[in-house]
């Protein structure tokens, strides 16, 4: 018996690295650019539909096109924050949040008029194969998804870490005007970071794309789930996104296997609210 | 009332009798398909407002506003089928339960120091969960949905909401000519000044004494209340109830748009701003179906540019400008 449960949980580890390479866009653009990304989970369904196009016309694997599509969503997110969202940094939260709304809603509704509301299921030859590993059913694309959203979640980390722009990106965060002083271009900074978060939400749908079948109204689920993830790890923590995401993947796991799928995503509302309450700041995120 | 009549100019005076006179006689001269519209009009500007209370007033983002409409809409539909009671004393429950939701809210919210996106990612959390929860709510009818019954019989007791169409039209017209009523007092009144005082400065509004909490709380619940008797105006009108529907995200910000449009902060704002957007949302119906395109997404992506558009040119609105033009400025409260 518990070696289903422990099956179950695996899952949910597995899945929920992808929803924290997700979290991590919104975290990062969040934490530095201080602008709520409201139409995150739509950016990650149009990376899913991308994904699938070009699986479905040039039969190409994911996980080939997970950079590509990764960078040209970076160029997008650069496009977007140096034309639209610079000017609006300055700007009350309210206006930040309808803006992005407004481009939230355009990008579900271009997809449903392209797609249509059905689902689109993206067949990967080797969809079922899986591995054993003592009592442990993995399955082959949960474990490569995950896998690849750890590599490019380490990546990001390094980026930060050690780079000389990551650097300056982290100076931005921490103190604008201290930035500014000492010579930062902080709104080119802000473009490549809400390019590098648009990188990671890219490559989380292209990732996703292997374990869910792409919708056009995963998008408000996905930019929800997003959100809760980042409160619940703690908002400015990279790790904690990540940490987050993990816990949320389980969680959902563990409800959907328990209790119903349909209730699952009850159960992260319900742990938001709790977070909320308790620990405003997030599991692993300093005061704000 | 009579206070805020004194303190309108004749102009102002003017203009209200005269839009007020042309709704009021407006079924006359237009056709079903044209009172239909003007219903829903009236319904985006009645619950506009009762958000616009809470946001453009006492500066409070919620984006879960479904979560009242819904419950209110419910409340009232489950006592009537189960009850028998109409929705004159439905309203009351509804209001009721959305008040006690918007208390419950506020109070995590607020007691816990969640403020802005964050409070407002909270109102959504609430929406959803409730969304998620009346789908697995087998007596409210789940995600199968919750239907009034339709008699023949009792079509004619306007009194229980059951008539033609005209009985809707001017319930909406009192409810959104009672709301504006409701607002322009409210704002005049030593609450809503708290109200002005915590939205611009909660720090400095603390510091002179005011109780930002209480206030605070005073606008979410009366927004809630407010918004529960649109609901249950929504559940009488359409007589059917989906959770999936009525809960979800895209219902809240339909509330929102007509307010932000028409200009936060403003009485007349929620009107305008929900006389601009429907009819243009049903003009464009019109217009694609016409040239055969048959896309369920054109309204809202169009919907979505005009946010954009609105809020990157004219983040105060439509109303504070047309209002400077027309020589009718509401006073700065």
């Amino acid at each position: 018996m518990w070696s289903i449960y422990l099956n179950v949980v695996v899952q949910g580890v597995l899945t929920g690295l992808i929803y924290g390479l997700m979290a991590l866009g919104l975290s990062v653009i969040f934490g530095v650019v201080r602008v709520v990304n409201f139409a995150h989970g739509e950016f990650a369904v149009v990376a899913m539909y991308a994904t699938f196009v070009l699986f479905k016309t040039l039969g190409l694997d994911p996980l080939l096109v997970v950079l590509p599509i990764a960078a040209a969503f970076f160029i997008v997110g650069f496009l977007l924050q140096t034309v639209l969202i610079n000017s609006f940094v300055e700007r009350p939260e309210h206006e930040q949040f309808i803006l992005l709304v407004g481009v939230a809603i355009i990008v579900v509704n271009v997809l449903l008029m392209i797609f249509g509301p059905d689902t689109q299921p993206t067949n990967l030859s080797y969809a079922f194969d899986s591995y054993l590993v003592g009592p442990l059913i993995i399955d082959k694309v949960r474990i490569y998804s995950a896998v690849a959203a750890l590599v490019i979640a380490a990546g990001l980390f390094a980026f930060f870490r050690f780079s000389r722009v990551g650097i300056a990106i982290r100076a931005c965060a921490d103190n604008l005007v201290g930035a500014a002083v000492v010579g930062l271009n902080v709104k080119r900074l802000y473009a490549l970071t809400f390019g590098l978060g648009l990188a990671c939400v890219g490559a989380a749908g292209t990732l996703m794309v292997m374990i869910a079948d792409a919708a056009p109204s995963l998008g408000p689920a996905y930019t929800l789930l997003a959100f809760i993830i980042v409160i619940i790890g703690g908002l400015g923590s990279m790790a904690g996104a990540l940490v987050g995401g993990v816990l949320i993947g389980v969680s959902e796991a563990l409800a959907g296997f328990l209790i119903e799928p349909s209730m699952k995503s009850m159960f992260s509302f319900a742990l938001l609210i709790a977070v909320l309450v308790l620990r405003p700041q997030g599991l692993m995120g300093r005061r704000l | 009332m009579i206070a805020v009549w004194r303190g309108l100019s004749w102009r102002q005076r003017a203009l209200i009798t005269l839009f007020f006179a042309a709704l009021v006689l407006a079924p006359l001269i237009a056709d079903r398909y044209l009172v239909s519209v003007l219903t829903l009009i009236l319904y985006f500007a009645y619950v506009g407002q009762a958000w616009n209370l809470m946001m453009g007033y006492a500066g409070q983002l919620s984006l879960g506003h479904a979560l009242y409409v819904g419950l209110g809409a419910y409340a009232a539909a489950l006592l009537w089928i189960y009850a028998g009671i109409g929705p004159w004393l439905g309203v009351l429950a509804a209001i009721l339960i959305a008040t006690a939701f918007g208390a419950f809210i506020g109070w995590l919210g607020f007691r816990f120091g969640v403020e802005g996106v964050y409070f407002a990612l909270l109102t959504i959390a609430f929406a959803e969960f409730t969304r998620i929860a009346f789908d697995h709510l087998s007596f409210a009818g789940g995600s199968g949905g919750l239907f009034l019954p339709y008699e023949q019989r009792r079509l004619g007791e306007w009194w229980n909401l059951r008539g033609g169409q005209l009985v809707f039209y001017y319930t909406a017209l009192l409810l959104a000519t009672a709301a504006v009523i409701v607002v322009a007092r409210l704002t005049r009144s030593r609450l809503g000044y708290h109200w002005l005082a915590v939205r611009e400065d909660e720090a400095a509004a603390r510091a002179l004494g005011i109780n930002a909490f209480r206030a605070k709380m005073a606008a979410v619940m009366i927004s809630a209340g407010m918004t529960a008797v649109g609901g249950v105006f929504y559940a009488f009108y359409y007589n059917n109830l989906f959770p999936g529907q009525i809960f979800d995200i895209s219902r809240s910000i339909e509330i929102i748009l007509a307010p932000i449009v028409g200009g936060l902060g403003t009485i007349f704002g929620p009107v305008i701003g929900a006389f601009v957007l429907t009819p243009l949302g049903e003009s464009l119906i019109t217009i694609t179906e016409r040239f055969g395109i048959n896309a369920p997404g054109v309204k809202a992506v169009f919907y979505g540019a005009v946010l954009m558009v609105i809020i990157f040119l004219r983040p105060s609105g439509v109303w504070p400008w047309l209002a400077g033009v027309l020589g009718v400025s509401e006073r700065k409260p």
